[in-house]
C-alpha cells in the first residue's frame, strides 16, 4: 500500500434528533444521490460525507476544497476520528500494513493519536494558561515523556517555527500568526507523519496568512509530513497543494493535481471556483513562452542574433560577437539577490508566471526557459503581458 | 360541599414531617457507632486546630498574614487591610473568638471543596446527575437552617459538629455549581486539542478540563468562604464555638456593644478572607 492516508466509502451522518435517526436510510438515499435537505426531511439525518474515496500519497499535501458546508472538515475530522464514520474505512498504513482509524479500538485509536497523526486548529486551540513551551509540549506530555527529553524536543522544533525566543511567553500576549506557529510547532512535536490541519491559515490576515503558507512550504520541503489540509481558498490549495479534492454537499467532486484540475475541472461547480482564482501563481512557463527552435537559431536579444550555447563555458554567443553568461535554476531554486551585468537567467518550465514577473524586474535580459535537459523557450516582457493580457480576458 | 370537601383533605393530613423525624430516628438507631467516629474525628480536629491557632502569640501570627498577603498580591493596599483588621480584632479583645471562627470554616469549606468539587466534575459529565442534583441543592440553600439544625442535633448532639455540618450544607451547593459549570463551559476547541494528541478521560480532566475551570473554581472557593461565614451565629446556637458566641450571647442579654463589637469582627474576618481569596485572581 503506497498511500499514507486513505479514505474508502466513507459515510458520515449526524441523526438531529434523539434516539439515532433512520441512519442507514440516509446513507441509502445519499447513495441514490438524493441531496442533503432531501435526506434530512426524508430521515431527519444531516449528511455529513457521503461514499468518500480519497488516496493521499506519503509526503503530499493534499487539500480538500469547498465551500462552507461542504463537508470538507468533517471528512478530515474522520482521520483521526473527532468525527466518527457510519460506515467505510480510514486507513493508516506504514508502507507494509495499515490500520483502520474508524474501526479500531480507543488505545489503538490513543496510540496513532499520540504517534501517527497530529492536527493543527483553525482556532489554533491554543492552551492560554500554558507557556508557549508547553502548549508545544502537550503531546509529548500526554505520552508521559520525561520532562528533560521533553523540552529538548521542544526547543528543537520551536527553532524550528521562529519561536525559540519565545518559549517562555505567555500565550495570550502573542499574534494570531505567532499562535498558530504554536499550533504547528505542536503538531510537528510528536514527529507524527501524518498532519491534518484544518484551515489553519483562515483566521489570519492576508499577509500573515501568506508568510505561513511559504513557511508550510519551505517546512515541507525538509520534513516531508503527508498532510491533509482543508481550505476553502482556491488560490491557498493551488499554492500549497500536491492534490486537490473539490467537495460539494458531502461528496466528492474531483480530485485531481492543480494543474489536472485548472485543464479539466469536472463540471461547473469545480469551473465555477477555478474562475475565481488567481492563475499566476499557476500558469507555468511552458503554456506562454516563445518556443525556441533546438539550436537556438531563432533567438534574438537585444536585436542581435542567432545565438549558440558555449557548452565549455556556459556562455551565449551570437553570430556578430555579443556573449552572455547563463544562470540555470532547477526547480524549486531561489534566484540570487544580485545579477552580473551580462548574465541570463534560465529557469525550468514549471516556474510560475508570479515567479517570472518578479525575476523578469532582476535583469533588463529576457529570461530563457530549460527542460531540464535544453532550452526551449524565451519569455521575454512581451509574452509575460501577453499571458497576463489573456488571463485577465479569460476571468472575465 | 367545600366545607365537606376542606374538612376531608384536613382530616387526611399526609405524614410529611412523620417521616423525617422516623427517617432521623432510623438513622439514629443503626448508624450510633458511624455517627459517634464522624462526631469524634470533626470535634478533634477542629479542636486541635482552633487550640493550636490560639497557641501561637497573636502577633507572630498578624505578621505571618501580612507577609503571606503580601506576597501572593504583590501590592500595598490588600496586606495593610489584613494588619490593620487583625490588630482592630486583637485590640477588641476577640481574638480568641476568632481563631476559633477560622478554624471552623477552614474545616467546613475544606469538607464542602473535598465533595463539592468532585460531585460538580461529574454533574458535568453526566447530565443526568446534573439534573437530579439541581433540586437538591435548591433545597439546600431554600430550606431554612433552622429545620435542618433540628435533626443534626438529634444526631450528633450539641457542639461544633451540628454547627459544621448545618455551614456545610448551607455552603456545599456553591463550590458543586461553580466547579460543574466551570467544566461544562470549557471550550470545545481545547477538549478536540486534548483528544487529537492522545488524551485519556483522567489526562483530559487534569491537563485541560481542570486548568480551563480553575478561575470558576477558585470563585466557587471564594463563595464557599463567605457563605460559612455567614453560618458563624447560627453555628454558635448549638454549641459551636467562635465569633457567634458573643452575638447570641448579647441576643439574649440584650447588649448592644457587645452584639456590635462581635459583629465587626465578622465583617472584619470576611473582608480580610474575601481579599486573600481573590489574590489569585488578579491576574486573570
Amino acid at each position: 500500500m503506497n498511500s499514507a492516508l486513505s479514505f474508502r466509502h466513507v459515510d458520515i451522518m449526524f441523526p438531529s434528533r434523539k434516539g439515532g435517526g433512520l441512519v442507514d436510510k440516509a446513507i441509502a438515499l445519499a447513495r441514490e444521490g438524493k441531496s442533503r435537505a432531501e435526506i434530512l426531511e426524508a430521515t431527519g439525518v444531516v449528511l455529513g460525507v457521503s461514499d468518500a474515496n480519497l488516496e493521499v500519497e506519503r509526503g503530499k499535501i493534499s487539500v480538500l476544497m469547498g465551500l462552507s458546508g461542504s463537508g470538507k472538515s468533517t471528512l478530515l475530522r474522520a482521520a483521526n476520528r473527532l468525527n466518527k464514520t457510519v460506515n467505510g474505512e480510514v486507513l493508516i498504513g506504514n508502507g507494509v500494513a495499515h490500520v483502520d482509524v474508524a474501526s479500531c479500538n480507543e488505545d489503538t485509536l490513543r496510540d496513532l493519536r499520540k504517534t501517527r497523526i497530529a492536527m493543527v486548529f483553525q482556532q489554533f486551540a491554543i492552551l492560554p494558561w500554558r507557556t508557549v513551551r508547553e502548549n508545544v509540549g502537550l503531546g509529548l506530555e500526554l505520552r508521559d515523556i520525561a520532562p528533560a527529553i521533553r523540552r529538548e524536543m521542544v526547543d528543537e522544533k520551536l527553532e524550528l517555527v521562529g519561536l525559540d525566543k519565545w518559549a517562555d511567553s505567555n500565550v495570550k500576549s502573542l499574534s494570531g500568526g505567532m499562535q498558530q506557529r504554536v499550533g504547528l510547532a505542536r503538531a510537528f512535536a510528536t514527529d507524527a507523519d501524518i498532519l491534518l490541519m484544518d484551515e489553519p491559515f483562515s483566521a489570519l490576515d492576508p499577509l500573515i496568512r501568506r508568510k505561513l503558507q511559504d513557511e508550510l512550504m519551505m517546512l515541507q520541503k525538509k520534513l516531508k509530513k503527508t498532510i491533509l489540509f482543508v481550505s476553502h481558498d482556491i488560490d491557498e490549495a493551488m499554492k500549497i497543494g500536491n492534490q486537490i479534492t473539490i467537495m460539494k454537499e458531502g461528496r466528492i467532486v474531483q480530485t485531481g493535481t492543480p494543474q489536472e484540475i485548472v485543464a479539466h475541472p469536472a463540471n461547473d461547480y469545480v469551473r465555477d471556483f477555478i474562475s475565481h482564482m488567481n492563475p499566476l501563481p499557476i500558469l507555468s512557463a511552458d503554456s506562454f513562452m516563445k518556443p525556441l527552435s533546438h539550436d537556438l537559431s531563432d533567438l534574438t536579444i537585444a536585436g542581435s542574433g542567432p545565438y549558440r550555447l558555449d557548452i565549455a563555458s556556459g556562455r551565449l554567443v551570437s553570430a556578430d560577437g555579443r556573449s552572455f553568461s547563463t544562470l540555470f535554476l532547477a526547480s524549486g531554486e531561489p534566484a540570487p539577490q544580485t545579477l552580473a551585468q551580462d548574465c541570463i537567467l534560465c529557469v525550468p518550465e514549471t516556474t510560475p508566471l508570479s515567479e517570472i514577473a518578479a525575476l523578469s524586474q532582476q535583469s533588463p535580459w529576457p529570461l530563457l526557459v530549460h527542460n531540464g535537459s535544453a532550452i526551449t523557450g524565451l519569455c521575454d516582457e512581451r509574452s509575460i503581458i501577453s499571458a497576463v493580457v489573456q488571463v485577465s480576458r479569460d476571468a472575465a | 360541599m367545600l366545607n365537606a370537601a376542606n374538612d376531608w383533605i384536613t382530616s387526611h393530613k399526609i405524614p410529611l414531617g412523620l417521616w423525617m423525624s422516623d427517617l432521623v430516628d432510623l438513622v439514629r438507631i443503626h448508624c450510633t457507632g458511624l455517627l459517634d467516629v464522624i462526631s469524634g474525628t470533626i470535634t478533634w480536629g477542629v479542636d486541635s486546630f482552633t487550640a493550636l491557632l490560639q497557641a501561637a502569640p497573636p502577633i507572630v501570627l498578624i505578621v505571618l498574614a501580612v507577609a503571606g498577603t503580601a506576597a501572593l498580591k504583590r501590592r500595598f493596599l490588600a496586606p495593610t487591610l489584613v494588619g490593620v483588621g487583625l490588630l482592630f480584632i486583637l485590640n477588641q479583645g476577640y481574638w480568641d473568638d476568632t481563631m476559633a471562627t477560622l478554624s471552623l470554616i477552614l474545616f467546613s469549606t475544606l469538607i464542602s471543596m473535598l465533595i463539592g468539587v468532585p460531585l460538580g466534575i461529574a454533574a458535568a459529565h453526566r447530565p443526568w446527575l446534573d439534573k437530579a442534583m439541581h433540586p437538591l441543592l435548591d433545597l439546600m440553600q431554600t430550606l431554612p437552617t433552622f429545620v435542618y439544625l433540628i435533626p443534626t442535633l438529634i444526631l450528633f448532639g450539641l457542639g461544633t459538629v451540628p454547627g459544621l455540618i448545618s455551614t456545610i450544607i448551607f455552603a456545599i451547593p456553591a463550590p458543586i455549581r461553580m466547579t460543574e459549570m466551570g467544566i461544562a463551559s470549557v471550550s470545545k476547541t481545547f477538549l478536540e486539542a486534548g483528544e487529537a494528541f492522545g488524551a485519556t478521560p483522567r489526562q483530559l480532566l487534569w491537563k485541560i478540563e481542570l486548568p480551563a475551570a480553575l478561575p470558576m473554581i477558585r470563585a466557587g472557593l471564594t463563595q464557599c468562604i463567605m457563605l460559612s461565614l455567614s453560618m458563624v451565629v447560627i453555628a454558635a446556637l448549638v454549641g459551636a464555638g467562635g465569633l457567634g458566641v458573643p452575638v447570641v450571647r448579647a441576643l439574649n442579654t440584650v447588649q448592644v456593644d457587645v452584639g456590635f463589637e462581635a459583629g465587626f469582627a465578622i465583617v472584619i474576618l470576611a473582608i480580610i478572607l474575601d481579599r486573600v481569596c481573590r489574590s489569585g485572581d488578579s491576574g486573570q
